[in-house]
């Protein structure tokens, strides 16, 4: 297991980058701490894989460093950096059999076979294909597949870290759940690095420690998933995590007041000064339904079965609120704001708020 | 519940009958006539019953055609298909190579049998063949229309260069099909190029080199063209594969009873063999 140290790393596809918009990669600089639950997350051709593939040593960044454990890789082949990878779609060598697949690594590596045999075994009990060792690895299901990807990852006590590229995709949903707790329980219990690539906001926050939110070839906010929920440092955060996301409205701010259109709207603290367009961000599940505040009009109701969605408009906006599974909405329908759920962004960034 | 009976049904697959009517059975149901009986000419025929086959199946002639055949089959096989292989990985994947190699693979395949006869057959004369000039100036004595080994290497280096191709086509396709995720799980194990191509590259041709060893296997247990045009089935019998037999004893000696006796036992043998590959094909698929 390892520390991973991404050292200012831009990546380009194009032979010579010169604009931002040329790098898929605009510019990470994060430490992946020794044993840590990671989950990137973004939306496609965010650089999310981007960057898998350069810790994994697939890709050779344009630029900047990569270390693990403080020991500079970034010029070292995949092999020496001793990775594990689980890819998108299972990768399985189907002509051999699953004790041979998990073989195959130490194989490679010109482990003994005695030790070959006590590392497979010890494996298909962690991933739970022990009755399976001695079948054809390609009649298995994909979730067995999938696993069987891991478990060649696993088999390597020495790996240092093991890196999943969006790794149910193509697994059925009820099968989802029971991998991605098992893979929870293999971090607690075996303690690696990991750092799992997803655009689905349900798996990352579960997965993970620490989610690093993408957007755009860059992160833009790394937090644990409450974080992320209550404190969004970027509008884009804000969108993407929740559903539905983060309302977010324009604003002109006048000390401790914030105006929208003819609503005056008291913040919890005077925002210090940004600059460029401020805008105030509220999450559905803060925004409160009743008979004083805003007027709006209402003009659908989800019921998704645990809470209903109102959509309404507010100052010719659209809005949403997340009111319970058993409250109603009242005949003429008005919106608080939860002071505590309030966050002010300057030019889409968040900024602090005052006493 | 009670099945309507309508014998109208047989109205739709007419068409279907008619035309496999004319273009098989009725040619073979002539050929079976003909197997059975003898003619002196101005269409008098007189019954023969199994006399062509049994003097067919117990004529040297004929089964020193068909051991000849198949050494031959062997051979062009044995290179074509490694060969094959071996081209195909070799080939570029991406970039503006692929166009290129992919026309020049194409390329022979695309020239007519006797066209391909005829270049081999200028090609490895020894008084103004490009090929066959040079190999003699180098002190190798080679004439392939009276060395019967010449002859031979002349043919099989002609079906390798005409067919080889085939099987690079269906091998790339092959290859290109695998996804990048696979080799680069492949880095991630540590698998050296050779275990690459034993459990990535291999098995995902496996189905693919099924069906170029099929069509070059009965291709090649069919060929005429080529080697008649260069050969001629010489120098003496040496290069007379079957079908040169069949036409040798069918237009050539217009002796139409053995010759269609000889169809027949040698339509059974292809029809035995794709048979073969068949069962082996589908047996293959359904252990996976």
């Amino acid at each position: 297991m390892a520390r991973i140290d991404v050292n200012h790393v831009r990546h380009s596809y194009l032979p010579n980058p010169r604009k931002d918009a040329d790098f898929a990669l605009r510019e990470v600089h994060h430490t992946f701490e020794d044993g840590g639950a990671y989950a990137l997350l973004g939306p496609s051709g965010c650089g999310k894989t981007t960057l898998l593939n350069i810790i994994s040593g697939l890709l050779h960044p344009s630029h900047g460093q990569l270390l693990f454990n403080g020991k500079d890789v970034t010029n070292l082949s995949t092999q020496e950096r001793n990775i594990a990878q689980v890819f998108q779609f299972p990768v399985i060598y189907d002509t051999m059999t699953v004790y041979d697949n998990l073989a195959f690594p130490l194989r490679n590596r010109g482990v003994p076979e005695a030790d070959v045999d006590r590392k497979v075994r010890e494996t298909l009990e962690m991933i739970d294909l022990a009755s399976w060792a001695k079948k054809k690895a390609r009649g298995l299901t994909a979730d067995q597949k999938q696993k069987i990807s891991l478990g060649r990852g696993l088999v390597r006590s020495d790996v240092n870290a093991i890196l999943f590229d969006e790794p149910l995709t193509v697994i059925d949903p009820h099968m989802k759940w029971v991998l991605r707790s098992q893979l929870k329980q293999l971090h607690r219990r075996f303690g690696y690095t990991m750092v799992y690539v997803t655009h689905d906001q349900t798996e990352a926050l579960t997965f993970a420690d620490q989610v690093v939110v993408m957007y755009d070839g860059g992160i833009v906010q790394i937090g644990t998933p409450a974080e992320l929920f209550e404190r969004p440092r970027h509008t884009f955060v804000g969108y993407f995590i929740g559903s539905p996301g983060m309302n977010v409205m324009p604003v002109a701010i006048d000390g401790k007041t914030a105006t929208l259109g003819s609503q005056r709207i008291e913040l919890p603290g005077a925002p210090k000064a940004g600059s460029g367009a401020i805008e105030l961000g509220i999450r559905p599940e803060y925004v409160r339904l009743g008979r004083d505040g805003m007027a709006v009009q209402v003009s659908k109701v989800e019921d998704l079965g645990r809470h209903k969605v109102v959509r309404a408009k507010l100052e010719g906006r659209e809005i949403a609120a997340v009111i319970g599974e058993d409250e109603t909405v009242p005949a003429d329908p008005k919106v608080r704001f939860e002071p505590a759920g309030i966050n002010i962004y300057a030019d889409s960034w968040r900024v602090e708020m005052g006493a | 519940m009670e099945k309507t009976w309508n014998n109208k049904a047989w109205f739709l697959v007419l068409p279907v009958l008619v035309l496999v009517a004319f273009s098989a059975v009725i040619p073979l149901m002539t050929v079976v006539n003909y197997s059975v009986q003898d003619t002196f000419g101005n269409n008098v025929f007189f019954w023969a019953g199994t006399e062509w086959f049994e003097e067919l199946l117990s004529s040297s002639r004929f089964w020193e055609a068909m051991v000849r055949n198949l050494i031959f089959s062997f051979i062009i096989l044995a290179i074509e298909v490694p060969l094959g292989i071996f081209i195909a990985l070799n080939m570029p994947k991406k970039g503006w190579g692929v166009p290129v190699c992919l026309v020049l693979m194409a390329l022979p395949l695309l020239i007519p049998w006797n066209v391909v006869g005829t270049i081999w057959q200028v090609f490895g004369r020894n008084d103004i063949g490009l090929l066959g000039y040079y190999v003699n100036a180098l002190g190798i004595d080679y004439n392939y229309v009276q060395d019967p080994f010449d002859a031979w290497v002349t043919v099989i280096i002609m079906d390798v260069w005409h067919w080889t191709s085939l099987v690079v086509l269906l091998c790339y396709a092959g290859l290109v099909s695998i996804p990048d995720a696979f080799y680069q799980a492949a880095k991630i194990d540590g698998a050296s190029r050779w275990a690459v191509f034993r459990y990535i590259q291999l098995p995902k041709m496996n189905r693919v080199l099924l069906i170029a060893v099929l069509l070059r296997f009965m291709d090649s247990f069919m060929i005429y063209t080529e080697p008649f045009v260069v050969t001629g089935g010489g120098p003496g019998n040496s290069t007379t594969f079957l079908s040169i037999d069949l036409v040798k004893t069918a237009l050539g000696q217009f002796d139409l009873g053995p010759a269609a006796a000889m169809s027949l036992v040698y339509f059974l043998i292809v029809l035995l063999l794709s048979w073969v590959f068949y069962t082996v094909m589908t047996n293959y698929d359904a252990e996976r």
